[in-house]
């Protein structure tokens, strides 16, 4: 066999690799790429460090809330108003109510989703359930809170917005680290659930 | 196994090929491998079938009749899987094997050991996944796309035995692409420069670039998939943190260029057969292999147009959108050059033109429903209906598998020294021109009336097209065993055949005998 082949050959043996390997890389760059653009309704599980951006004249927008429990999830869950007025650039608390129905000690996560996608960019969360798991005793209930603020840059075509939590049990992947969160916020916003 | 030592102590290189099973086994000949290759995609090709028969009984009339829904699921994923990686894939493979190395004056392919391992492991790939139809829970039955979480969370056990035989099928792919490209891009006899390649060789180049690109992805995916299942990752399980839409994204940045894959070497079969019988020289070779690079090219920046409903934004509806409305520009400068080709030749219509004929028509219709369902409002009213079905089956049926029937029209004198039968082959022509026709055509109808893909029972409205097609495909089913037994009997005799065959063929392999000798092109031809 010729040099030329050799060299052919080492050339697309790489190739395979760096394709096998981009494989996985798609998968760290679609969660950048949906955070980033905020497409896929996809909004970061991290509370937001900038608090300035309260403003005195912003405009109307309505929020409605959505829950849905994942697959089999047993607890009820739903948000405690369906739809709420707010203005951007000032904070507004919303609160919904779970329950875990199971007669064992279960672990959940929520997971949200924000509709319209480009609305996503503007949703910041002082505080949000969504940040943490939440562990219920059987029977248990609670009202988990989210604090939240649309910027003023929220595009002007958007008077509405769907902010939509599903509900997973993740009490075998309880050991897992979930939510994309510094410790730093990890200490600010542990919140025990409570009626 | 004395006797296998002593027939491999007999293989002399200089002679004719070795006696005996493992002949067939120890093979490092590229025609050897090539006949292999079609063989194993013939079986395949019937027992992919064989599925689809069974589909289209159990759609003959509404209501269940014949088989479980759970089995009906298995026989439709089945049959896609084997068809794509079983039947076309293979044949092309094969058809690349017999015919690259002496189209481009080369004695073998480059990496001959390679190429028997790389088809020696297809069989047990097939194997363990048609096994699963034994296993407890039954064959996989999540469609041959295997959106996740249907193909993790919610799969049958057997799962774990289809992401193996896809990984070995997908090495094999990889394997057999290295060997055509090394082959091409080192071994061209002198004077034969890139731009005086034959079509196929063209389109085969590029066909394994694509399988280089997107192979390792499918098997990234897979893998995915086994470590979801087994290993306690989310990749695709939200629960975890996961996306399933990221499964449908990975799905389709192999799957959109795999479509390719499946059609460019028809694109280059087409033009030699076509070219052939036109008795003129190809329109606008120059064309032709940009035509092929830019699909190539553009085939990895549309893979989203499959997935228009998930909930894509704006923005990107509109760029997958016109991306793929672009496609439509070199494919249609490739059918302007057929028929500009054949305007005005002295056209004869063997069985090979009457099959690239009916390619470039019927792959055309193909082709524009393709763009009726690139249009992203209208796709969501035809997305997951058997106007889809109709469609990915007419680029498919009379497109690939035409072009792969044709071929071996054309070269089997070449392979065999016999001339087929041409009577019969015409014959042949006719029934699957027709049959598929019957098949394929109510299904866009049907779908465009709302019929779901992927059931086994369906609403009343549908029924009189279903048992329509349902005829069609039977025709088509049965018409194949005429083809085997035509392809049979050329292989045991016939008609002796000359070495350029026919009238109008140029080009290398046309140089040499018929029956090709067993090596060929030992000392490099000159081209001019």
């Amino acid at each position: 066999m010729n040099e030329g082949s050799k060299k052919t050959i080492k050339t697309l043996c790489f190739a395979v690799l760096g394709m096998f390997t981009f494989s996985f890389a798609l998968v760290p760059l679609y969660n950048v790429f949906c955070e980033v653009t905020g497409l896929n309704g996809k909004i970061e599980l991290r509370a937001t460090s900038n608090k300035n951006i309260e403003i005195d004249n912003g405009r109307d927008i309505s929020i409605q809330f959505v829950s849905h429990n994942n697959e089999e999830m047993p607890w009820a869950f739903k948000p405690s108003e369906d739809n709420i007025q707010v203005k951007t650039g000032k904070y507004h608390t919303a609160t919904f109510y779970v329950k875990n129905t199971t007669n064992k000690r279960m672990v959940a996560q929520a997971i949200p989703s924000v509709a319209p996608s480009n609305a996503a960019a503007h949703l910041k969360k002082l505080e949000c359930f969504c940040f943490e798991k939440q562990e219920l005793a059987p029977g248990e209930e609670a009202l988990l809170p989210v604090r939240l603020i649309f910027d003023d840059e929220l595009p002007s075509s958007i008077n509405s917005v769907v902010l939509s939590y599903t509900i997973f049990d993740v009490t075998d992947y309880n050991d897992i680290e979930f939510a994309q969160h510094d410790s730093e916020h990890h200490a600010n916003h542990e919140m025990e659930p409570s009626i | 196994m004395s006797a296998v030592i002593e027939s491999h102590g007999h293989d002399d290189h200089h002679h004719g090929p070795a006696k005996g099973l493992t002949r067939w086994l120890y093979t490092t000949n590229h025609k050897d491998i090539g006949s292999l290759y079609l063989w194993f995609s013939f079986a395949m090709f019937l027992i992919g079938g064989a599925m689809a028969m069974v589909i289209r009984a159990e759609l003959f009339q509404p209501g269940m009749q014949i088989v479980e829904p759970e089995f009906y699921n298995q026989m439709l994923t089945l049959h896609g899987l084997i068809m794509v990686f079983g039947a076309v894939m293979p044949a092309f493979v094969g058809l690349a094997n017999w015919l690259v190395p002496m189209m481009v004056g080369a004695p073998d392919m480059a990496l001959p050991r390679m190429n028997n391992l790389s088809f020696w492991i297809l069989p047990f790939a097939f194997f363990i996944l048609l096994s699963s139809l034994f296993m407890e829970g039954g064959a996989p039955n999540f469609g041959w796309t295997f959106y996740a979480p249907l193909s993790t969370t919610y799969a049958p056990p057997s799962v774990t035995f289809f992401i193996f035989a896809v990984h070995i099928m997908g090495a094999s792919s990889i394997m057999g692409s290295i060997n055509v490209i090394v082959t091409i891009m080192n071994m061209r006899a002198p004077g034969m420069t890139l731009m005086k390649m034959p079509l196929f060789v063209w389109s085969w180049l590029i066909t394994a670039y694509l399988l280089i690109a997107v192979m390792p992805v499918l098997a990234g995916a897979v893998t995915m998939m086994l470590m979801d299942i087994h290993f306690g990752t989310s990749f695709f399980n939200a629960a975890g943190g996961g996306d399933p839409v990221l499964f449908q994204h990975i799905f389709w940045f192999f799957g959109h260029p795999e479509v390719y894959i499946m059609i460019l070497p028809a694109f280059g079969i087409a033009s030699h057969i076509i070219e052939t019988f036109s008795r003129k020289q190809l329109f606008g070779y120059a064309s032709m292999v940009w035509a092929m690079a830019s699909i190539a090219i553009l085939s990895f920046v549309v893979w989203a147009h499959h997935m228009f409903t998930v909930g894509l934004p704006l923005a990107a509806e509109l760029f997958f959108m016109w991306a793929t409305m672009l496609i439509a520009v070199p494919t249609g400068v490739k059918v302007f050059n057929w028929v500009t080709t054949m305007f005005k030749g002295s056209i004869s219509y063997e069985t090979p033109m009457l099959f690239a004929i009916a390619f470039v028509v019927l792959f055309t219709i193909g082709g524009f429903s393709g763009l009726m369902l690139a249009i992203t409002p209208a796709d969501f009213q035809y997305h997951d209906t058997y106007f889809v079905v109709a469609h990915f089956h007419y680029v498919l049926v009379p497109g690939s598998i035409f072009s792969i029937m044709a071929a071996v029209y054309y070269w089997i004198p070449k392979w065999t020294g016999n001339m087929y039968d041409e009577r019969l082959g015409k014959l042949h022509f006719w029934l699957s021109f027709i049959g598929v026709n019957v098949t394929f055509f109510p299904q866009h109808w049907i779908g465009l009336a709302g019929m779901p893909r992927r059931v086994p029972d369906y609403a009343l409205q549908f029924a009189d097209w279903n048992m329509i097609s349902s005829v069609g495909a039977f025709l088509f089913g049965a018409s194949q065993i005429l083809f085997m037994y035509i392809v049979l009997k050329t292989v045991m005799g016939g008609k002796k055949a000359t070495p350029q065959v026919w009238e109008g063929s140029r080009g290398l392999e046309w140089t040499v005998e018929s029956p090709a000798p067993y090596h060929t092109f030992t000392t490099p031809p000159k081209v001019n």
